[in-house]
């Protein structure tokens, strides 16, 4: 991989173990570097420890290993600073969505920040445009169709402006046109991206590089084309 | 899907709409105390009570034939309660109703119980059918009322709506299995459906405030919009307070 400096590491996970509380074993010794501004597909079959993965990168969980994002280790103390700068998008919208409106689900993360009113309102409005929902903020999240819920979820991590965004399965259950909607939308941001799931085509489509999980480690790491040419890995991992 | 079985109709226009949710609460409540606490003989006061109700559900727009059923709902769980009571009084003055006769105080209990259940009922359902829920929440936040209470109604309120189409999706794929439900070894069936909607559920709670968390929750709930009681909220409170207390004085001076 040769030198890359520290300001260009978006990402950094060392030796990341976790194990549920219930003794299943999700991670065992990950070793994840992401560079700035990199789109990432992180890939494995059902129970590979995607989402566990994911879920370190904001603290959510924690477990044994060092993980960095934004050159900020991620521990008890930095969280609030943590959580601004790793966006995680949910895969089911009816998680992320919990307000009675558009508009108070997309300002709740910026108010969380200590934003001023002004600037929430203004992140609010910059997130739904990005979005495509400019004038929803009145709208109750409940009474949308899935495609806009999986929008105005986006949005709500969107609003906080991160420096990562994480997506888990980002386009599944969305129709074909949903489905191109969010990817074009996801493909003009900046920041640098990781995207969990096991489709292959979105894979192909979005990713530079992809992340091969299975049972809990990384049994692949490289670039789109080489990992999702080889067949017999993917049939082996569960993806073909 | 669309649900709205709690506060429809909240979001009508009408004055008693716009009222402040706190002077509603306090007025209403009021209102219920007085009521409860009033003798069941006080013809007068209930009538009073009842007006006073009245012109609420009048003024706020809310249709007359919900406000109805709704309290027809609870009808039958108060004369469950106290239906036999007529029956149970040794002693005393009787009234003959055909057949049967019955005791006259019992009757009068009777009366009271359902009258009181009737006016309270109402109240809460004007209440609701007033306020939209979030609002509710937030002007009993501001009451005092401690938050955790506030903080679970309030997602209760958000994540019924999917708790009941979760159940509807189950009922569904359950139904097309050809389940009928009437044997009594088929409520086992019914058992399960509840116990893993109740995971479901728990399941769906972790996950949503893992959501939360990944945006920086930390206990504390935002606020975007403060109430504020205006002159007319004031008005509407000291008003409604004072009739439900003059309707009790009633009873005594009767």
């Amino acid at each position: 991989m040769g030198v890359i400096s520290m300001a260009d590491v978006a990402v950094r996970v060392v030796g990341l173990s976790y194990r549920y509380p219930d003794g299943t074993e999700a991670l065992r010794d990950v070793d994840l570097l992401v560079r700035t501004g990199e789109t990432v597909a992180v890939m494995g079959p059902n129970g590979a420890g995607k989402s566990t993965l994911m879920l370190h990168l904001n603290g959510i969980l924690q477990g044994e290993g060092t993980v960095e994002v934004a050159g900020l280790e991620v521990n008890k103390k930095n969280m609030r600073e943590v959580r601004g700068k790793v966006g995680l998008v949910f895969q089911d919208p009816e998680d992320q969505l919990f307000s009675p409106t558009v508009g108070e689900d997309v300002a709740f993360g910026p108010i969380n920040m200590r934003m001023s009113a002004a600037q929430v309102d203004l992140a609010v409005k910059r997130a739904l445009k990005w979005v495509g929902l400019d004038g929803f903020e009145n709208r109750s999240p409940h009474h949308m169709s899935f495609g806009e819920k999986k929008r105005v979820s986006l949005a709500t991590v969107l609003s906080m402006e991160p420096e990562i965004l994480v997506l888990d399965e980002p386009v599944s259950n969305l129709d074909p046109r949903g489905r191109r909607h969010f990817l074009e939308i996801i493909g003009v941001l900046e920041a640098t991206k990781l995207i969990v799931t096991h489709d292959l085509e979105m894979a192909r489509k979005t990713a530079g590089r992809v992340v091969l999980m299975d049972d809990g480690r990384v049994v692949a790491d490289g670039t789109t084309d080489s990992v999702l040419g080889d067949a017999a890995l993917l049939e082996r991992h569960g993806l073909l | 899907m669309k649900h709205d079985f709690i506060d429809r109709y909240s979001r009508l226009q009408s004055p008693v709409h716009d009222l402040d949710p706190r002077a509603k609460t306090l007025a209403l409540f009021a209102l219920i105390i007085a009521c409860v606490l009033t003798p069941p003989g006080s013809w007068y006061s209930f009538c009073i009570y009842a007006g006073v109700v009245l012109i609420i559900a009048v003024a706020s727009n809310v249709p007359m034939s919900y406000l109805l059923t709704r309290m027809l709902v609870v009808l039958p769980f108060v004369l469950a309660v106290a239906i036999f009571v007529p029956f149970m009084h040794p002693g005393g003055p009787t009234v003959d109703l055909g057949p049967v006769s019955v005791s006259r105080e019992g009757l009068l209990v009777l009366w009271g119980v359902t009258i009181k259940a009737l006016i309270s009922v109402s109240c809460l359902i004007l209440l609701s059918s007033t306020t939209h829920f979030n609002d509710l929440m937030h002007g009993l936040e501001r009451m005092r009322v401690p938050r955790f209470f506030t903080v679970v109604s309030a997602f209760m309120y958000r994540y019924l709506f999917i708790i009941v189409d979760e159940a509807e999706r189950m009922k569904r794929a359950r139904d097309s299995r050809n389940f009928q439900g009437r044997w009594i070894w088929q409520a086992k069936v019914i058992g399960h459906m509840v116990a893993s909607l109740f995971l479901r559920s728990q399941e769906r709670a972790e996950r949503v405030y893992q959501a939360m968390t990944a945006r920086g929750f930390d206990g504390h709930f935002p606020r975007t919009v403060e109430l504020r009681m205006r002159a007319a909220d004031y008005f509407f409170m000291a008003v409604v307070i004072a009739i439900a207390a003059g309707g009790r004085v009633v009873a005594i001076w009767a």
